[in-house]
């Protein structure tokens, strides 16, 4: 099929940057959607132009390395799909098709549609972890789990931090991100003794980069690639309360 | 090259207890003053950095891809083996070493083998300590699956992501040393070369892939946590980013190089489906569980597979292994699925796949038990295919998938040069000539979480390290090589892409060097890669400049390394007379088909020195001494 691709294309963060066109004349239904990218930079190359800069790595959906706003949806119009799982025999011969990069302030563009997302990995070093030395855990089956509490850690676990929640949420926040690291942990009783000083560290440490607030618009619900529900925000905002409240620090026994 | 494995004395399972009671330990104040450098943050690279951190080493860690947690590992599925015998079935540590051993058709060492499954259980109970949801029974109490190789369910998960939710886990552990300030996180920070000071790994060059910066690093120790090397297939299920380059530099810096030909193929792959195709996606092997591998009997039957009668299809895992039946090894199943194909039997468009058909578990479980199990594997093959696996089989064939071989490690996993280790899949220790499942992770993380911080104290105290400097003469030459290898790449100015060539290479080495090898093939091979490495240094296209984020160039650089390993590759498979785990040479195979070793010659590890670009290398052997298991010949009849 015969699609026009509408690239962004940016050469670096001070560039202005701006769309380019391009023509495809010959796509396979087959190509997922960077192996449609790929042929395209193939031609790019070999004709002496720059390639498209894009992320991506594992292209299993799973490493979260890739993702553009594809026709003004993160990650394409596939539910419960990262951009490299989506395929062409999704789209029809003739189409135009629309490529940006996310666009949130707190995801500096680098070079066309790879963007900086080191402001996710600085809230998770502020608390996203249970402190365990290693060689000091107790049998794995010490403390037991109920399968129901189990699945739904598991649920806020499948993140892959790719950051489509963020570009699309008309705030730019990164609640759905926050809640979901702070869930998967607050919900284990592994994650239970740093459960208020985690929550009070990473929501500081996320209103310390240049993300948004949450008002509900659940748009990152909508997109997210490994449909993470928006009760994580909701046990964000009670966990920080409640932390926010009591103090991050256990009660004293002494006086002071 | 001297070899000497290091190996403790006494018996095996004591072995690793006495090197603890005995070794050199390095005192709590003088750990921080010592740099450790670790290269690549999946699940070896991930937890060795956190923990040597958390002892109190200066850690600088580095990794290529713009997060920690994105390297790898992050895409492993099946799971992670244990010896915990939770479920009563027989299993202990003797014996996950045992279906190790001869899993790895009796090519790796002993002595390794003994300690990863000693260390096994560790592991899970760090896991699950850090927050690793994996699978549970009704009870609240962790639940096994089996996997191929093993008559015991010993394999631990989380759905069908247990690499992912592992590797969170070891890097929630890294995050959490950078907060303490103990790790220094280099991300978008290519290796490109070692250096080596004295005779000892004193640091390494990196190119900052955003800026084009190349900078020096020094350390004391540098470890090498940075995978295999599939990807000189093209076509394979890592990711497109992994990459030889690390330890390529360090072979060509002095470090043996082992077994390079052992490579896994694994049987369970989405098939390609046409040539602009950029890699394969592997189906987990636990699905082999609950499917049945088959083909029509007949040749050339293009019937739809739910029209095939009973009677008319081939389970010939089972017909021809029914003991083990579709959960025989990786190196059998996809040598099956060569054959039958290559009997005209093969199913798809393009004949080579075969069926993995879910329709009898679906109607003695259910759908939604199925669902349960690997619904997200269903649904990845179902994104990807646009077929329903639970209405009609998936559809399969093997791909190169990961590779024993790599840098040559002693029982302290340091390599031939003092000073650098090598952990995880970028060395060769543990998997001999085939890796069971659940055996990657498995090993990963037993390197970094607790054989590493222990073995490493070894060198530390015992070295006399004289300081030195990034400007030192050591530093400047290795950095000038490392930019203007960039300039080379970038002045060729041909008319192909590296791609474009890269495929090129995949596709000898596949036919060539894949699940079947001769030796009048392999010379072709060595030829062919000649003629396609001279290509690439002639005509290739790298567009842009090396002062800017610029994947291509990145790409060049790793095909350019990915070049030279093939013809190592091809060398070692040619002088390996006999048929082993992966390595499967025609020459060598019994009346049954099957591969058959050459114990009397080849019980050894071949370790393969460097001697310059114009200098053949030489081959230098490991023998392997069996001092508790019996070799014999490898049956899952």
């Amino acid at each position: 099929m015969k699609l026009t691709l509408e690239v962004w294309r940016q050469k670096n963060g001070g560039d202005k940057g701006g769309f380019s066109t391009y023509e495809l004349e010959d796509v396979d239904t087959h190509m997922s959607f960077l192996e449609m990218l790929d042929v395209l930079n193939q031609d790019l190359i070999v004709g002496g132009a720059e390639p498209i800069a894009f992320e991506h790595d594992c292209r299993e959906g799973i490493c979260g390395a890739c993702g553009f706003v594809v026709n003004g949806v993160a990650h394409g119009h596939q539910k419960g799909s990262t951009i490299c799982q989506l395929h062409m025999r999704h789209f029809s011969d003739g189409d135009k098709i629309t490529i940006e990069p996310w666009r949130a302030k707190a995801f500096p563009i680098i070079k066309d549609l790879v963007v900086d997302r080191s402001s996710f990995d600085r809230i998770l070093q502020a608390g996203g972890f249970v402190t365990i030395r290693t060689g000091s855990a107790p049998d794995a089956n010490a403390l037991p789990v109920a399968t129901d509490t189990l699945e739904h850690a598991m649920d806020f676990a499948e993140c892959i931090g790719c950051g489509a929640c963020v570009a699309s949420c008309p705030n730019g926040a990164a609640m759905l991100f926050v809640g979901a690291k702070i869930s998967h942990l607050a919900l284990l009783p592994q994650g239970m003794p740093e459960k208020a000083k985690r929550a009070l560290k990473m929501v500081e440490a996320m209103e310390s980069e240049a993300f948004g607030a949450c008002t509900n618009y659940t748009s990152c619900e909508a997109v997210c690639p490994k449909e993470i529900s928006i009760s994580g925000i909701a046990r964000m905002n009670k966990d920080f309360r409640r932390a926010s409240v009591a103090g991050a620090e256990p009660a004293h026994g002494k006086k002071r | 090259m001297k070899l000497d494995a290091r190996v403790p004395s006494g018996p095996l399972a004591d072995k690793w207890q006495s090197l603890l009671d005995e070794i050199k330990l390095v005192s709590p104040a003088n750990k921080r003053k010592h740099t450790i450098i670790v290269v690549g943050t999946g699940l070896a690279g991930g937890s060795a950095a956190a923990s040597l951190g958390e002892l109190g080493y200066e850690v600088k860690a580095f990794c290529y891809q713009d997060s920690a947690r994105r390297a790898h590992s992050i895409s492993a599925q099946g799971g992670i083996n244990a010896a915990k015998n939770y479920q009563n079935d027989g299993d202990s540590v003797y014996r996950l070493f045992y279906d190790t051993i001869k899993g790895g058709d009796y090519r790796s060492r002993e002595a390794n083998v003994y300690r990863l499954a000693e260390v096994s259980n560790n592991i899970i109970d760090q896991c699950v300590a850090q927050g690793v949801p994996f699978g549970r029974e009704y009870g609240g109490y962790l639940a096994n699956r089996s996997f191929g190789g093993a008559q015991v369910s010993r394999t631990f998960y989380a759905r069908g992501q247990t690499g992912q939710q592992l590797l969170l886990g070891a890097v929630s552990a890294l995050n959490a040393q950078v907060a303490a300030g103990t790790v220094d996180l280099n991300i978008r920070s290519e290796m490109l070369d070692l250096v080596v000071v004295d005779g000892r790994a004193r640091g390494i060059i990196t190119r900052d892939t955003v800026t084009g910066e190349v900078e020096s690093h020094v350390a004391d120790a540098v470890l090498l946590c940075t995978g295999g090397y599939s990807n000189v297939y093209f076509l394979s299920t890592n990711a497109k980013g992994c990459n030889v380059t690390a330890i390529w530099r360090a072979y060509k810096k002095g470090a043996g190089f082992a077994n390079p030909n052992y490579t896994q193929i694994h049987p369970t792959c989405i098939p390609q489906s046409g040539d602009y195709q950029s890699k394969l996606t592997l189906m987990s092997e636990s699905l082999r569980n609950d499917g049945r591998v088959w083909v029509p009997k007949a040749v050339g039957d293009e019937r739809a597979p739910n029209d095939i009668p009973e009677d008319e299809r081939d389970y010939y895992l089972e017909r021809i292994y029914p003991s083990f039946g579709n959960l025989v090894p990786r190196d059998v199943a996809s040598r099956n699925a060569k054959n039958v194909c290559d009997e005209g039997r093969g199913i798809g468009t393009t004949k080579r796949g075969v069926y993995l058909d879910f329709a009898e578990a679906i109607d003695r479980l259910g759908e939604d038990v199925i669902r349960a199990r690997y619904g997200n594997l269903f649904d990845m093959y179902e994104m990807i295919t646009g077929e329903n696996p639970y209405k009609a089989p998936m559809r399969i064939y093997p791909a190169p998938h990961y590779t024993m071989g790599g840098l040559w490690v002693d029982y302290y996993l340091m390599t031939t040069i003092p000073g650098l280790f090598a952990l995880g899949e970028a060395n060769f220790s543990d998997h001999g000539a085939n890796r069971l499942g659940a055996s990657a992770l498995m090993q990963g993380l037993a390197d970094g979480y607790f054989v590493i911080p222990n073995t490493l104290g070894e060198y530390i105290a015992g070295a006399k390290l004289e300081a030195v400097s990034p400007d030192q003469e050591e530093f400047n030459a290795a950095r000038s090589e490392v930019e203007a290898r960039t300039e080379r790449l970038l002045s060729i100015n041909g008319s192909r892409s590296v791609d474009e060539i890269h495929r090129e290479l995949g596709m000898v080495m596949l036919d060539k060097c894949g699940m079947s090898r001769s030796a009048e093939g392999l010379t072709e091979a060595i030829e062919q890669i000649r003629v396609l490495k001279k290509e690439f240094w002639s005509n290739i296209k790298v567009p842009g400049t090396g002062e800017e984020l610029n994947q291509e160039l990145e790409k060049a650089g790793r095909v350019a390394d990915l070049f030279e390993l093939a013809e190592l590759m091809c060398m070692d498979a040619r002088q390996r007379n006999e048929s082993c785990g992966g390595h499967f040479r025609e020459e060598y195979k019994t009346d049954e088909g099957e591969a058959r070793r050459d114990d009397e010659n080849f019980t050894n590890v071949t370790v393969w020195e460097y001697k310059g670009d114009d200098a053949e290398p030489v081959a230098h052997t490991e023998e392997l001494e069996f001092e508790t298991v019996e070799l014999t010949q490898r049956s899952y009849k």
